[in-house]
């Protein structure tokens, strides 16, 4: 199994958001997250990535079989941990290039690897683009800065296709996308899928999921997951919506 | 008369320097014991420094020694009024605005009532004087706590000899229903040295408007040295106006204190209309996690006028917030000065400051210096100011007269748009229409110093209307 | 996590001083202290013409006059001028034959420095004037730049070779009553670098002066002139270090910069003094006046300066906009760590219609230390038109730092636009966090950041001394690729 979460607790400035959450994820796998708003979906991300601020008081998380949660977040995200962030911050001065040759090194010499040549990454800067249509001038500017949205989440997924993670995170990376936007991220997405890496994708909507589909769709809510099933899952709570959720976080 | 000392060759400093050696008795006579040792205390500060000079840091942009240069008067003992009709003086009757008036003549406090006023709720109006006989404790205990005379002996000399002023407490609790209205009158023959001292007490969660209007009625030369002590109390709230239409002689060295305990908010604005040379010394110490301060400030000056305002706020506490807007036009050979100082404590994370000062130059002869510090000492915070000296936009301009516009009132729309920033910040509605109706015959060159009050209600005016778009300009 | 980011902080902001060295050279000194005879002294030493000593001892007895000042945001111990040595030269081992010919361990110093001072070995764009302790002991490239007409050499030999061109212009834009440090130096400045550009000349070659002090003890007070004549254009470039000392040393030099109708400079400084250590002993006394005068119409002075060294910086690199249409810019980046103090800006003085001025400041405080900007912004009543924008940024790393902000502006023409904006920052949880979510560490987010912060500074260095600015601001790839 690659991902395994037991029993995981996580709380914020001593407040439990996520109350004892089991999840396992295989090689292969695309499994979705989903839930209302203020669930703990994006709890769970940051747990997952080691984000500062997000107490584990119980519980574990078994990645590729070693328990994570002292783990520095560089160190997660070297062993091939990838988020594709909600907000993606502004990083002013500091260009794409930069950054992602920054990042690929930074991944290379964890494996005892040599840094990659200007020329070589050059051309895996543009072989990578091309998966998100992503224009030549956006990896010339600083990170994320002056970026739409749609922008923004596209460079999520460029990233991402550079780093080639095992474990990739997608936090509601649907959020704020126009449809043709949504389509070119979702191939993206479609192109990197193996049986070498695994998916878990946080979104609200099941709009998403058309375009990747996954192989498990859970309902988080109120810190646990309450419902698990397949794809139909997430057509399921579209039509019905959260509401009939509540008896199971009841019971 | 005994108890003036008139200058006829030693300095304005030397004179007052001998007043007090010669006529402490009669200087400390109403003094509660605790404010006569402060006077000594401030006092040999003020013989070790005298009044500051053209070369200090803090001065030299507003040069005070010509000002002192000439020969004042300056009394111990309030003047016999029988003569005047003070209710005439100091009538203000602007439109729906029902204030409490507080009359201050030439420096001192005058009230049919006796004195003092305290109110079904405990809220105390009061001469200085008054007060330290009537209300010991609260005046013992609040007195000269806030107010220093860092960068500033008009402060020093103010504690040595000043003898009234108005007092204010506000109990904890207390909505104080109706603004408060300080108007304070110059009415001399002779050139005269006027001193104020006023302390002003807001209790717990309580909140009070004031306004504060220095004028003067006739054009004799006065140099006027306010010091305004204010503490605002947790979660209690304060609105300041200060109205400063003063005739060109004048001048007027206006220093105000201000703690604020946690939660509480604070506005002032300044509004400079006319004047010889004012100097506003604004100092605010956020000594409590929570509290808000804006500062704001407009000044509209023409001819030799001169005006300085020097902001000094003091973030000491954590999760305070500032705001700090100063906006002038400059016409003629009028000059203004503006530095603004945010200082933020080792400690006083999560602080939010700002401090902006814009200014327009009409004239190839006025001047401006501007100088907004920042000095910082502490990481998680959001500083940041911005200075900006040009003329009004030619864009803007042309967009107005392209839609018929003359070019004058081209140019008068866009000043008054430009004030409106500071106008729109009054809360008192009645005020606040006086006030733009008081900017644009301000700018209209129709408002020099009134013969009556600030707000010049005698002469009724008649109504200015621009029926533009501003959002457009 | 806090304390680990504070941890890693420090280790960023706690590099080891790389230039700490000391040379065992013998070296000449002057009786220590300072009187009329040290004065004599040095312009004997010197050989120096009648007109040099005068000038020297009227500002001598002008310093004696002055206060020291005291409203820089800097705080240090009463400085004891009779308690230091004021000339100190490397003693030649034999008489030297040639200019070409020096001392070896002098060479061997400069190259531990990353100075090599065998042409052969430089890269071929850049001319080196190298200065120790209080003398020039070489000079690169001077035939190939007399080919074109540029003078470039130590001040004392312009003194002795072109003393027409020292006598216009020395002291014309810093004259020796500026200040108590112009006037200090004034009196017993002991070289310093010298060019000229001569009418249309488009230096071929980046100039440089690298100063060194070796010796203990001893203050370094050089004077550079540099005089661009019509139409021609220099890029000039300054390095500096000291050894590490428990001592503070004082460095009170001088720069001056007159350009001529449509002549440009663009000056450039790395500045790394000894910082001192990290409980703040020792380190140099930077203070340093520092300004061009746009003399000509359309002509331009540009100041860039990457300030990291120095226990304590005083300076106010500027410029006098005096032709019509002249161009005054100042770009700068200016660390503070442990207990560094720096106050440092710049001065636009807008005289001529039409002149333009921008400044760039970018304050990093880390540490203990105190990071201030100041800066004056002056429009005379003929500066018709005259424009200025500054923007002054601080970032703050750590909280017991200070970074402060002192900007002075005065407009006497109504024409004139001038725009001034600052912020006080922190890097954000949320930019490392995303860093490190990349895999990058913390360490190296920190530099990539920082980097990034400073760019717009480190973009106007030339290219031979941004990869040592980079360096400085402990960045890894910043610039090698995209």
């Amino acid at each position: 199994m690659l991902l395994n979460i037991k029993n995981l607790h996580v709380a914020i400035d001593g407040k439990e958001i996520i109350k004892g959450l089991n999840l396992g994820i295989n090689y292969g796998e695309v499994h979705a997250i989903m839930g209302p708003n203020g669930t703990g979906k994006s709890t769970l991300a940051a747990a997952i990535t080691g984000r500062e601020g997000y107490e584990i008081t119980e519980g574990e998380i078994w990645y590729k079989g070693e328990n994570i949660v002292e783990m520095e977040p560089d160190e997660r995200a070297n062993k091939g941990i990838f988020l594709s962030f909600q907000y993606p911050v502004e990083i002013p001065g500091v260009s794409m290039t930069n950054f992602m040759r920054t990042a690929v090194n930074a991944k290379r010499e964890y494996n005892g690897q040599a840094p990659i040549s200007a020329a070589e990454f050059l051309k895996l800067m543009e072989e990578k683009k091309k998966l998100v249509d992503m224009h030549a001038k956006l990896t010339n500017r600083s990170v994320n800065e002056g970026f739409s949205g749609g922008e923004k989440k596209r460079n999520e997924i460029f990233q991402m296709a550079m780093l080639e993670p095992t474990l990739a995170i997608l936090d509601e990376t649907d959020s704020g996308l126009d449809i043709d936007a949504l389509k070119i991220v979702a191939r993206g997405v479609n192109q990197l899928r193996s049986d070498k890496n695994a998916f878990l994708i946080i979104t609200h909507y099941q709009r998403l999921l058309e375009y990747i589909v996954p192989d498990f769709v859970h309902v988080l809510y109120d810190g646990r997951i309450v419902k698990s099933g397949g794809k139909n899952l997430a057509l399921e709570l579209e039509e019905k919506g959260y509401e009939w959720l509540k008896e199971y976080s009841l019971a | 008369m005994a108890n003036i000392v008139e200058q006829h060759t030693l300095p304005l400093d030397e004179l007052l320097m001998q007043q007090f050696r010669e006529q402490r008795s009669l200087i400390t006579a109403h003094d509660l014991p605790a404010i006569t040792s402060l006077r000594d205390k401030h006092f040999a500060d003020f013989e070790q420094n005298g009044f500051p000079h053209n070369q200090l840091e803090k001065w030299r942009f507003s040069r005070i020694t010509d000002l002192l240069d000439e020969t004042f008067e300056h009394s111990l003992q309030p003047e016999d009024v029988k003569n005047k009709n003070l209710s005439e003086m100091f009538r203000c009757e602007v439109h729906n605005f029902n204030t409490e008036i507080i009359s201050v003549l030439n420096g001192w406090y005058y009230d049919t009532n006796g004195g003092y006023h305290v109110s079904e709720e405990g809220v105390i109006v009061s001469g200085l004087r008054t007060a330290m006989k009537q209300f010991p404790d609260l005046v013992e205990k609040h007195f000269g706590t806030i107010a220093n005379s860092e960068h500033n002996t008009f402060v020093s000399i103010n504690t040595a000899l000043v003898q009234d002023g108005v007092f204010i407490y506000v109990p904890d609790n207390v909505q104080v229903p109706r603004t408060l209205q300080i108007l304070k009158l110059i009415d001399r023959t002779g050139p005269h040295f006027v001193q104020n001292r006023n302390l002003i007490v807001i209790g717990r969660n309580s909140h009070l408007s004031l306004m504060h209007c220095d004028d003067s009625i006739n054009h004799h030369t006065s140099l006027i040295n306010t010091v305004t002590e204010v503490l605002v109390q947790e979660n209690a709230s304060l609105e300041i106006y200060k109205l400063q239409n003063l005739n060109d002689n004048s001048g007027l060295v206006n220093s105000t204190f201000i703690r604020q305990l946690a939660d509480s908010n604070v506005k002032t604005v300044a509004l400079t209309f006319n004047g010889g040379y004012i100097r506003n010394n604004v100092q605010s110490f956020l000594d409590g996690r929570g509290a808000h301060a804006d500062i704001m400030g407009l000044y509209l000056m023409d001819k030799e006028q001169h005006v300085d305002n020097q902001v000094r706020v003091m973030h000491n506490q954590p999760h305070c917030t500032s705001n700090e807007l100063f906006k002038g036009i400059l016409d003629d050979e009028a000059t203004a000065v503006f530095n603004g100082y945010i200082y933020v404590a080792r400690d006083a994370q999560k602080t939010n400051a700002y401090q902006n000062n814009r200014n327009i130059l009409l004239k190839p002869t006025a001047v401006v210096d501007t100088m907004p510090f920042l000095e910082i000492y502490a990481d998680d915070v959001k500083c940041s100011h911005g200075a900006t000296i040009g003329q009004l936009d030619e864009d803007a301009m042309f967009y107005l007269r392209s839609r018929g516009i003359s070019k004058a009132n081209a140019r008068l729309l866009l000043m008054y748009a430009f004030a409106a920033d500071i106008v729109n910040v009054i809360e008192i509605e009645p005020l606040r229409v006086r006030i733009d109706d008081m900017v644009k015959k301000r700018l209209r060159g129709e408002l020099s110093v009134c013969e009556n009050c600030v707000l010049h209600c005698s002469t009724p005016e008649k109504d200015y209307h621009f029926d533009i778009d501003y959002s457009k300009i | 996590m806090a304390t680990d980011s504070n941890e890693i902080l420090e280790q960023v902001t706690q590099s080891e001083y790389k230039y700490g060295f000391y040379t065992d050279i013998e070296t000449e000194f002057a009786p220590k202290g300072l009187d009329e005879n040290t004065i004599r002294y040095i312009s004997a030493k010197k050989e120096e013409p009648e007109w040099m000593l005068e000038f020297r001892l009227k500002a001598f007895r002008h310093w004696q006059q002055l206060p020291e000042p005291e409203w820089a945001h800097l705080h240090y111990p009463k400085i004891d001028y009779q308690d230091a040595y004021y000339y100190a030269a490397p003693k030649p081992k034999k008489e030297l034959q040639s200019l070409d010919e020096v001392d070896p361990e002098l060479l061997e110093t400069f190259n531990k420095l990353g100075i090599s001072l065998e042409e052969q070995k430089r890269l071929a764009g850049v001319a080196v004037d190298a200065v120790i302790d209080s003398v020039s002991v070489k000079t690169t490239f001077q035939d190939t730049l007399a080919k074109h007409g540029i003078i470039f050499c130590s001040f004392s030999e312009a003194v002795r070779n072109h003393p027409e061109l020292v006598r216009k212009y020395m002291g014309t834009v810093v004259p020796y009553t500026d200040n108590f440090f112009a006037a200090l130096n004034s009196a017993v400045f002991s070289d310093g670098s010298f060019v000229y550009i001569p009418k249309g000349v488009r230096c071929p070659l980046e100039l440089s002066t690298y100063f060194r002090i070796n010796a203990a003890n001893t203050g370094q007070f050089e004077r550079t002139l540099i005089v661009a004549d019509e139409g021609s254009y220099v890029s000039y470039m300054e390095g500096c270090t000291a050894p590490m000392r428990d001592e503070n040393q004082l460095h009170a030099a001088i720069v001056e910069i007159i350009t001529l109708d449509n002549a440009e400079v663009k000056y450039s400084t790395v500045q790394n003094w000894y910082p001192g250590d990290k409980d703040g002993n020792g380190g140099i006394y930077n203070f340093v006046t520092k300004r061009g005068l746009c003399k000509g119409r359309n002509s331009k002075i540009s100041w860039t300066q990457v300030e990291t060294g120095s226990a304590i910086t005083w300076k106010y690199p500027s410029c006098v906009l005096m032709g019509d249409n002249s161009v005054g810019e100042f770009y700068s980046v200016a660390v503070t760590n442990h207990f560094q103090q720096a106050d440092t800006g710049t001065k636009m003085i807008h005289i001529g219609k039409n002149t333009r001025s921008t400044i760039i400041s970018k304050g990093i405080s880390a540490g203990r230390s105190n990071n201030s900007y100041r800066g004056l912004v002056k429009i005379l009543p003929g500066a018709t038109n005259a424009r200025n924008f500054s923007q002054c940024d601080s970032l703050l790393l750590g909280d017991q730092c200070g970074a402060h902000t002192f900007p002075y502006i005065e407009a006497k023409n109504e024409s004139s636009i001038v725009e001034h904006e600052a912020t006080t920052s922190k890097i954000s949880e949320d930019q490392l966090f995303y860093c490190n979510q990349r895999g990058i560490d913390t360490e190296k987010a920190i530099g990539l950041i920082v980097n990034g912060y400073a760019k717009e500074v480190l973009n106007k260095l030339p290219m031979e001394f941004a990869v040592e600015a980079q360096k400085l601001l402990s960045i890894s790839l910043e610039g090698s690729v995209g």
